[in-house]
């Protein structure tokens, strides 16, 4: 299933804090009843104006970010809405790696089963990572999961982090509903266990 | 061994009942009792079921309604949006291909409602219960002591497939409200309180239980006001305990145990509420003695302040970031820094959502236009939660106080909370919302929201502007 091992990247910055799933793909484009094709939509009204142009001062309306797989956000990336449509309109556009100083749970949670990384670095980092992209836009940055590690372009390494079970499913491309169907017995122990 | 004794909170007690196995290393496998679906958040699961050749393992536990896309007239004609209209048709198609059933449009159709506004009017909605569903708002069933909260879609396919989730454990926080209210102020004012005071991320990784005198006063939808925004603090749940005032709330609905059983499944809620000497990994507080109604003026529900208050300055905020947020946040509302916000003008009226736009709310709202007309500046919608809301708010008149008023008395469902369904803001219009998000867009792209209770909602339509309910004579509830 979903599968994240390492990547190297240039990075997007977005530097503003609560960044709510409403932004990430707003509700009208929630209608659809497929997983793929939101990343046109990604952060719709930042991104285009009222006649569908792209407005120039947005970053993701700069050409040269075309490809860029991590994007570097303020602090409680992903609150309000539960919609998974935001991960998934995330990823579609081209993004593996979101980094910030907290995320909002079902955010974070939704980004783990689809393969995007949530990775979460402390204030001082964060910081230090908006100025570096500030006076280098292309900078680089690798990201990797088995090691729990942010490397910076001066090759010093920031652990981040993330539960062992998270992980693991994620290196192993682990299918989680696969897993919990496999308890099936477990299960039914339960239901007759709890059965009046 | 812990003792047997030891004390848990109501969190703890539900949680430790429903794990169905802990593995080393890993999280819970938590058991859910009850599973709410809706047309948005749920095709793409029911897709990878059918991927897996799997079925629904608990149908029985599972029940569906649309109340996102829909629209709130003109329900006997045919959805104009075809997005929207494919979108429904997927939901009929996927409960009866997996026997699940469905409050829709055509089937069971006088139940019909906003999820979180029908699961407890029909007594699916009860103490103890462990409760999801594909919406953040699935909070608001905590108000009768059950643990509910919101899931995304692939989470959505885990339970129907299997009727569990992978869940590591959240830490606990109580939030206390002690004193009482005062006249004008209502529940509503007391979850934009605590949000203002605290946060929008404070709750992250936690659980609210909201405890003190002021939530042990408040009645069953008041405290699903509350629960419903826990949310807005970051707190994927928040729970209140069990007690007399949930069990009349319950009794007699149409899924709540009967007879014996009733009696039996009453002692056993009599045994949720957070033991003496139970621990919390943190806590808020909150008089409610001192909060006035309350009101926001930026772009999350953080940004509130008492209605007699000020538009906050950023000027006077020595953190850039905080400076440059709330800058941000006035330019899109096209609010000045240190305006009063009582008289500020405002374009639509929106009285609804899964926050309050239940019978009490719209009780409250028709409490103050009785014999009142709304600003002919304003465009003002009254939308029931519930096809039952709305039966019992015609039988006692209120449809005709609204439309008399001037207001438009429309069908259940999200309406313009969500704007994705035909009601929406026009870009740049204000609107004093009792619905529960004034991000950005949220009401319709460039649309701008304030956030309040229905006290305030239905003051301010009479006036065209923020007005205080308290500056008003109105009738005793």
């Amino acid at each position: 299933m979903s599968q994240f091992t390492s990547l190297t990247s240039k990075v997007v910055a977005l530097p503003r804090e609560n960044v709510d799933t409403d932004q990430i793909i707003p509700a009208r484009f929630l209608k659809t009843t497929l997983k793929a094709g939101l990343g046109d939509n990604l952060f719709a009204d930042w991104r285009y104006n009222p006649d569908g142009s792209p407005k120039a001062d947005f970053v993701l309306n700069r050409p040269e970010v075309k490809g860029y797989r991590v994007l570097l956000a303020g602090d409680n990336f992903g609150c309000g809405s539960s919609r998974e449509h935001a991960p998934w309109a995330l990823m579609d556009y081209g993004f593996s790696v979101v980094i910030s100083t907290s995320f909002a749970d079902i955010f974070r949670n939704n980004a783990l089963k689809n393969g995007l990384l949530p990775v979460r670095v402390d204030p001082d980092t964060h910081a230090q990572l908006f100025s570096l992209l500030e006076e280098d836009p292309d900078v680089e940055l690798t990201i990797d999961l088995a090691s729990r590690t942010l490397t910076l372009p001066d090759g010093r390494r920031v652990s981040f982090p993330i539960d062992g079970f998270s992980r693991a499913c994620l290196l192993n491309g682990v299918d989680e509903i696969g897993y919990v169907l496999g308890m099936g017995d477990k299960i039914a122990n339960y239901e007759a266990r709890t059965a009046k | 061994m812990p003792a047997l004794d030891t004390p848990k909170t109501l969190f703890e007690k539900i949680w430790d009942a429903h794990v169905v196995t802990q593995e080393p290393d890993s999280p819970a496998v938590l058991y859910i009792d009850l599973h709410l679906v809706h047309e948005v958040t749920s095709p793409q699961a029911f897709d990878g079921l059918r991927q897996r050749g799997l079925r629904v393992r608990r149908p029985d536990r599972t029940f569906a309604t649309m109340d996102h896309s829909i629209p709130t007239r003109d329900r006997d004609r045919p959805i104009a949006d075809e997005m929207a209209a494919r979108q429904v048709a997927q939901l009929e198609k996927n409960t009866t291909e997996f026997g699940i059933t469905l409050y829709g449009l055509r089937q069971n159709a006088e139940k019909q409602g906003i999820v979180h506004v029908i699961g407890p009017e029909l007594g699916l909605t009860r103490p103890g219960l462990t409760i999801v569903c594909g919406d953040s708002h699935t909070s608001t069933h905590g108000a009768f002591g059950a643990l509910a909260f919101g899931i995304g879609t692939t989470e959505v396919e885990m339970v129907l497939a299997t009727q569990c989730l992978l869940q590591r454990k959240p830490r606990t926080a109580q939030v206390r409200v002690s004193g009482s209210l005062a006249p004008g102020v209502s529940a509503k004012d007391i979850i934009l309180g605590i949000i203002a005071r605290y946060g929008i991320s404070a709750g992250t990784g936690h659980v609210f239980e909201y405890t003190g005198e002021a939530i042990r006063a408040l009645n069953m939808e008041e405290r699903m006001t509350v629960c419903n925004m826990s949310i807005e603090a970051g707190a994927r749940a928040g729970m209140i305990a069990p007690d007399d005032t949930t069990f009349q709330y319950v009794a007699g609905r149409e899924y709540a145990p009967k007879g014996e059983d009733w009696e039996r499944a009453v002692a056993a809620w009599r045994k949720l509420p957070t033991d003496e000497g139970a621990v919390y990994d943190a806590i808020f507080a909150l008089n409610a003695s001192e909060l006035e109604p309350m009101i926001t003026y930026g772009t999350n529900p953080g940004m509130g302040i008492p209605i007699t208050g000020k538009v906050p300055d950023p000027a006077a905020l020595p953190e850039l970031a905080a400076r440059t947020a709330l800058l941000k946040a006035l330019a899109y509302m096209g609010l000045r820094p240190n305006q009063p916000i009582l008289g500020q003008p405002v374009d639509v009226i929106f009285i609804g959502s899964c926050t309050n736009s239940r019978i009490t709310d719209l009780r409250e709202a028709a409490r103050v236009l009785r014999g009142h007309k709304v600003s002919p500046k304003v465009r003002v919608l009254v939308v029931p939660g519930s096809v039952q809301v709305k039966r019992q708010a015609e039988a006692e008149g209120l449809d005709r106080v609204f439309t008399e008023a001037g207001a438009e008395w429309r069908e259940a469902g999200c309406s313009m909370c969500i704007a994705m369904n035909g009601d929406q803001l026009e870009p740049g219009q204000m609107a004093i919302s009792t619905s529960n998000r004034n991000f950005e867009g949220r009401q319709g792209k460039g649309g701008r929201t304030l956030l309040a209770s229905p006290l305030t909602a239905a003051a301010s339509a009479v006036t065209g502007m923020v007005t205080d309910v308290r500056t008003m004579a109105i009738d005793k509830p």
